[in-house]
């Protein structure tokens, strides 16, 4: 993955899409959670996979979904990409993830700061909130702000390298991008992704 | 001497490999929270809100790794919006014990006011739950629900009546 793959949106922020690529480029068995609404979207553009649960619900669950898959599999990478709007709405998971220190969870916000899926009404970042003050307060000691190319690379090293709990809030252009659907039926998305994890006796548990 | 409420329902959790039990107090709980965090076949923790730890048993379970979220009634009210779109719509076993409170003695009006929705919500969602008022029923009652929520990948309710734990009456009487 070379820097010239990260690309800058209009507003001259960081590109969701090729930011969400180079994160989940040469994943091996990581698994990723994609929160309700475009980061659902955005995993499922860099390519749909058994090892990708898109979220059609769960609305502010998505990091919680991460730290579950993370506790029950520890040598496994999790990674959790949701928006700031999802990760507001579930903000006392920071605390939780900061009690249980999970090495193999990485929780990426995607920071728009607007409710993009809605009409894009301003969130709390967009007046100036700083979510990697407030999880880093609460005790995930690697929570850093992404504003560059080279700082996306360095967070995809980062979750490789297993020293998390990470949390990132990554400063993305605003635009609206066309829909990349998922497959709809969420039993199929499960069950998918549990045999991904345990195997063929997954359906038999 | 027979067995108390929390150790008959202790011993079903480990009997069906139920480990990660996230949850929010509750004070008729308190034996069997306690009891769980003794026992290191489990893990037990708090979160801020009964939404996350629906998320975190959700993942457990979709990671080979069982588990039921402990909560009281009014805690359940936050759930409805979690429980239809997560484990219902993707048919994950995701377990609930709910400490029923605001019935039968209840001091405090707002939560005899949101015990009032527990029950419509359990049948709005479609979701199987069983009241357990009987110490001699609660081990039956427990286990089979828990079979059956793992069996057809559904999530499940157990409600703890005050007739089951013995919930303490309200301190406060009326024009006392």
């Amino acid at each position: 993955m070379s820097l010239d793959a990260i690309e800058l949106g209009k507003s001259g922020r960081l590109e969701r899409r090729s930011v969400v690529r180079a994160l989940l480029a040469e994943r091996g068995d990581m698994l990723a959670i994609g929160g309700l609404g475009a980061p659902a979207w955005d995993i499922t553009a860099a390519g749909d996979s058994p090892l990708n649960l898109p979220l059609w619900g769960g609305m502010g669950g998505a990091a919680m979904m991460g730290l579950g898959l993370a506790l029950a599999q520890p040598s496994r990478r999790v990674l959790v990409i949701t928006g700031d709007g999802e990760m507001l709405m579930g903000i006392g998971s920071l605390a939780t993830i900061a009690t249980k220190q999970p090495r193999n969870l990485s929780v990426v916000v995607l920071d728009n700061e607007h409710y993009g899926e809605t009409g894009m009404q301003e969130t709390a970042t967009r007046h100036g909130v700083d979510l990697a003050g407030m999880a880093r307060a609460a005790g995930i000691t690697d929570a850093r702000r992404v504003d560059k190319p080279d700082e996306v690379l360095a967070l995809r090293d980062a979750i490789r390298g297993g020293a998390g709990p990470l949390f990132a809030q990554v400063k993305i252009d605003d635009a609206s991008l066309p829909l990349v659907l998922p497959p709809r039926e969420a039993s199929i998305l499960q069950a998918r992704m549990r045999e991904a994890i345990l195997g063929p006796a997954a359906h038999l548990q | 001497m027979s067995q108390a409420w929390h150790e008959i329902v202790l011993e079903v959790l480990k009997a069906n490999e139920i480990r990660l039990i996230p949850y929010v107090p509750d004070n008729v709980l308190k034996p069997l929270i306690a009891a769980i965090h003794a026992d290191p076949f489990f893990t037990a923790f708090t979160t801020a809100r009964e939404e996350e730890a629906v998320g975190i048993v959700a993942g457990g379970a979709m990671a080979g790794m069982r588990g039921m979220v402990l909560m009281q009634t009014s805690g359940f009210a936050t759930l409805a919006n979690v429980l239809a779109s997560l484990p219902c719509a993707f048919q994950i076993p995701v377990l609930l014990m709910i400490s029923e409170r605001g019935t039968l003695g209840e001091f405090n009006l707002g939560q005899a006011a949101v015990w009032r929705t527990m029950r419509p919500t359990l049948e709005a969602l479609a979701m199987p739950h069983q009241v357990i008022t009987r110490l001699d029923e609660c081990g039956f009652i427990a286990d089979r629900v828990i079979r059956q929520a793992l069996m057809t990948q559904q999530p499940a309710a157990l409600v703890l009546s005050p007739l089951l734990t013995g919930a303490k009456a309200s301190p406060v009487k009326a024009g006392s």
